[in-house]
């Protein structure tokens, strides 16, 4: 239970992007009212949609589930204000596509489903019930990645977990949501971890953050004592992105996940600490995934904050309870600036997977003209997966997606690091996205 | 509801403060020190040199440029870079159109007729460099100038006079003398040893620059300098520099000297003519050095081991620009089989 700088090997690769957590670090997490209404994607996880199971003119209460889950990988989406359904229909998504979604008009009573229940037996649960009670509180990664939090926790037989690695690095440049929900909500989250544990039973666990939020590694190691849970609290050296799955696996155990492999296949789980946190709510309180916290932020936010904000509640709601978007703002981003999605409307919703919804003006975003290539290798330097990101784009450039995937563009983690350095401000990640989107369609014709 | 469009791009959406046009300006204050020792040294005829050949080179970038109809790009510093590295590579009495002449074959035909910055296979100035030595070769090996405050190398010589010179001829001296006994007189015999000698007593002199040879190859302590700023600012990667002069000193101490294996004079080669030069700022040119790790290192290894072939049996006492020209080459090959590995490849 030692706290642990931590001096042990780390990873290869990997920038340093300036910070810029103090705009919303020391801000404890704000309540945001539920918005009058809300626009809820039947489909916020990886995986199957799943099915609306009420139709326009239902009336719901916060909690109720909207949808029946379409197969294994597949989670449900709950109402997270109370008031009439309106419509069901293909609205923006902040993945950059439209898609089909429940849109629910509040009644302002914000009336609670009577499924949400405490229960005194939570740490007692089979583990059975405790994927299920999971799996139908709609979890989904809250890490960004939004894979069905139950299917991770239900390994096969032949790949044992042995390692638990909770995941409070959170190396995104601007993001504080995680730091603050360590700080405020330890004890929910290191029962979360609880539980985890009692589904996974593995040897060891881990609580891995960054060493720029001692004071949540302290937050974290107390709660720890205080549940008297057996784990080790790492306080990582600051490197992006050390919050990456396999870089983190590798950074803690020195085990490198194997190409096209999962965690698992090196014994290790991830979950990051917003997971947790919901674990402990699903398990323990009955409580589906109607909200998350979102760091607001960026030099074109008015005012930065850190906001528990109902899903589906739109962007544009939500700025405006933060003084709305200063002149000279230039870029919106759901999620970090290594990894967001560039938002071209502010009527998208906020979904499970927002960590971040960041602003950033005229002076902070990349505003390098595009030059040529002068083969300086910052890129090779700088990728953590080990790649050659100006091979790679030239491959996909002139279209040779065959040997872009022998130089190998599907390990893309698209963590950015590459485009980051790039003194000619190519647009590499644009060529790894594009890269790994030809070469999976070509293997999946070829079967 | 707000109708405002915004602006979408792919992430990441910051980017730290490189650029190519910040790399270049750097990497040519980097050159600045060995540029003015080189007036000191040489006398002001080696700032004509120099003005001349950055002239030339920034001149005929921006002509092709215009001429060809492409967006003119001089402001980015690599012309002024070539033009540079091309002075420091001829000796300070040039006449002036020798670096005009030079510098437009660097930039015309190493440079832009392969498309520009970032398409040329070989190291511009060095091309630049072997045209004129191809050319005219007197003007390319004649050291008239001896520097200030010293002889050169410690020994009255009157021409081509730079130490490598004199070593080569002092060890061809020996040779002959060993493969024809007696044909040789015993003074000429005696007079070399003592070249070598002085030669190789004359560290001091080779390292603040106080020896014949090109402008700006010649003091070791200035170019370490810029090297040391570059290397600080990241923008060298020391795998090449240090491949490429470990290389040349363990090469020419095991077979440098006139006594048998392993009686060389390693530190004598590596501070002598224009290794540090070309180790640190020509080998080390992004666009036409390898971009992987092991590659760096076997590019650097080559040079070295070239450079010492062509010192120590060629009939030329230098041989860093050729090692190089050469090494640029095989760049191609030495990335694509040195690909560094990808995670998860190796087994844990
Ligand atoms: S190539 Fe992919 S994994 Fe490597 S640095 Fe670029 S985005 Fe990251
Ligand atoms: S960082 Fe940019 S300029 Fe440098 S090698 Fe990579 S792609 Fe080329």
């Amino acid at each position: 239970m030692a706290l642990r700088i931590l001096t042990r090997r780390g990873f290869r690769g990997g920038v340093h992007p300036p910070e810029n957590k103090e705009l919303t670090a020391e801000k404890p997490i704000e309540i945001l009212p539920p918005p009058p209404v809300v626009v809820i994607p039947v489909q916020q996880h990886i995986g199957a949609p799943g099915q609306p199971i009420v139709q326009a003119g239902d009336r719901v209460r916060v909690g109720d589930r909207l949808t029946e889950p379409g197969g294994y990988v597949s989670v449900p989406v709950h109402a997270s204000i109370s008031g009439i359904v309106k419509a069901i229909e293909p609205r923006p998504h902040p993945l950059g596509t439209t898609a089909l979604s429940i849109v629910i008009e509040g009644d302002g009573q914000d009336e609670w489903s009577d499924t949400v229940v405490d229960d005194e037996a939570w740490d007692q649960l089979p583990a059975e019930e405790i994927r299920e009670r999971i799996r139908m509180a709609g979890l989904a990664g809250m890490g960004g990645a939004a894979f069905p939090t139950h299917v991770k926790l239900s390994p096969p037989p032949n790949k044992p977990i042995d390692t638990f690695i909770l995941n409070g690095a959170e190396c995104e440049p601007y993001l504080t949501a995680d730091h603050r929900l360590m700080l405020e909500y330890p004890e929910e989250i290191v029962r979360g971890m609880k539980i985890i544990l009692r589904v996974l039973r593995p040897a060891k666990a881990f609580i891995a953050i960054e060493d720029n939020k001692m004071d949540a590694v302290r937050a974290m190691r107390q709660a720890v004592q205080r549940e008297g849970l057996s784990c080790e609290v790492v306080a990582l050296p600051v490197k992006y992105p050390q919050g990456a799955e396999k870089q983190l696996i590798k950074a803690l155990t020195g085990r490198e996940v194997p190409r096209g492999g999962l965690p698992m296949d090196v014994g290790c789980l991830v979950h990051n600490v917003g997971t947790a946190r919901a674990i402990y709510q699903a398990v323990a309180k009955r409580r589906p995934v109607i909200d998350r916290v979102v760091t607001v932020t960026g030099r074109g936010v008015v005012e930065p904050k850190n906001l528990l904000v109902r899903i589906g509640t739109p962007f544009s709601f939500v700025l405006e309870h933060c003084g709305g978007i200063r002149d000279g703002a230039a870029r919106v981003l759901m999620g970090g600036p290594m990894m967001g999605i560039a938002q071209f409307t502010l009527d998208v919703p906020v979904v499970k997977g927002t960590s971040g919804i960041v602003v950033l003006n005229q002076e902070e975003v990349d505003r390098r003209q595009m030059a040529v290539c002068i083969r300086c290798a910052r890129c090779i330097d700088a990728c953590p997966m080990g790649l050659m990101p100006t091979t790679l784009y030239h491959l996909v450039k002139a279209k040779r997606f065959e040997g872009a995937q022998d130089y190998g563009v599907l390990d893309c983690i698209e963590c950015g690091s590459c485009a980051y350095v790039c003194p000619a401000g190519l647009p590499l990640v644009h060529a790894m996205k594009w890269g790994k989107m030809e070469v999976s369609r070509k293997l999946r014709a070829a079967g | 509801m707000d109708e405002k469009v915004w602006k979408v791009s792919t992430s990441p959406h910051l980017a730290d403060r490189e650029s190519i046009p910040k790399i270049m300006w750097l990497v040519a204050l980097s050159l600045a020190p060995a540029g003015i020792g080189a007036v000191y040294f040489f006398g002001a005829h080696a700032a004509w040199v120099i003005f001349w050949a950055v002239a030339a080179a920034v001149g005929t970038e921006a002509a092709i440029q215009k001429l060809m109809r492409k967006p003119v790009t001089v402001y980015d510093g690599s012309a002024f870079v070539t033009g540079l590295l091309l002075a420091y590579n001829l000796p300070a009495e040039a006449p002036f159109w020798l670096p005009i002449i030079g510098s437009a074959f660097a930039i015309g035909l190493g440079k832009q007729v392969f498309g520009g910055l970032g398409y040329n296979p070989m190291n511009p100035a060095l091309l630049g460099r072997a045209f004129l030595l191809a050319s005219w070769p007197t003007h390319m090996t004649i050291f008239r100038t001896p520097p200030r405050g010293g002889t050169i190398s410690g020994i009255d010589v009157e021409t081509g006079a730079t130490p490598l010179n004199l070593l080569k001829q002092a060890h061809d001296v020996l040779h002959q003398a060993k493969v024809a006994p007696g044909e040789v007189p015993a003074q000429k015999i005696a007079d070399a040893m003592t070249h070598i000698g002085k030669l190789y007593e004359s560290y001091g002199n080779l390292f603040w620059g106080r020896v014949g040879g090109c402008l700006g190859e010649t003091s070791v302590f200035l170019l370490l300098l810029g090297a040391a700023f570059l290397f600080y600012k990241r923008y060298i990667d020391l795998r090449i520099p240090v491949g490429y002069i470990g290389t040349v000193a363990v090469l020419t101490w095991m077979f440098g000297g006139s006594e048998g294996l392993f009686t060389g004079n390693p530190l004598f080669h590596v501070l002598a003519g224009g290794l540090i030069l070309g180790a640190f700022f020509m080998a080390t040119d992004m666009v036409t050095s390898p971009v992987t790790p092991r590659g760096k290192w076997i590019f650097g290894i080559g040079c070295g081991v070239i450079t010492v072939i062509i010192r120590l049996i060629g009939g030329y006492p230098e041989g860093v620009s050729y090692s190089i020209l050469l090494m640029n080459l095989t760049v191609p090959l030495l990335d694509r089989y040195t690909k560094p590995a990808i995670f998860g490849a190796r087994k844990r």
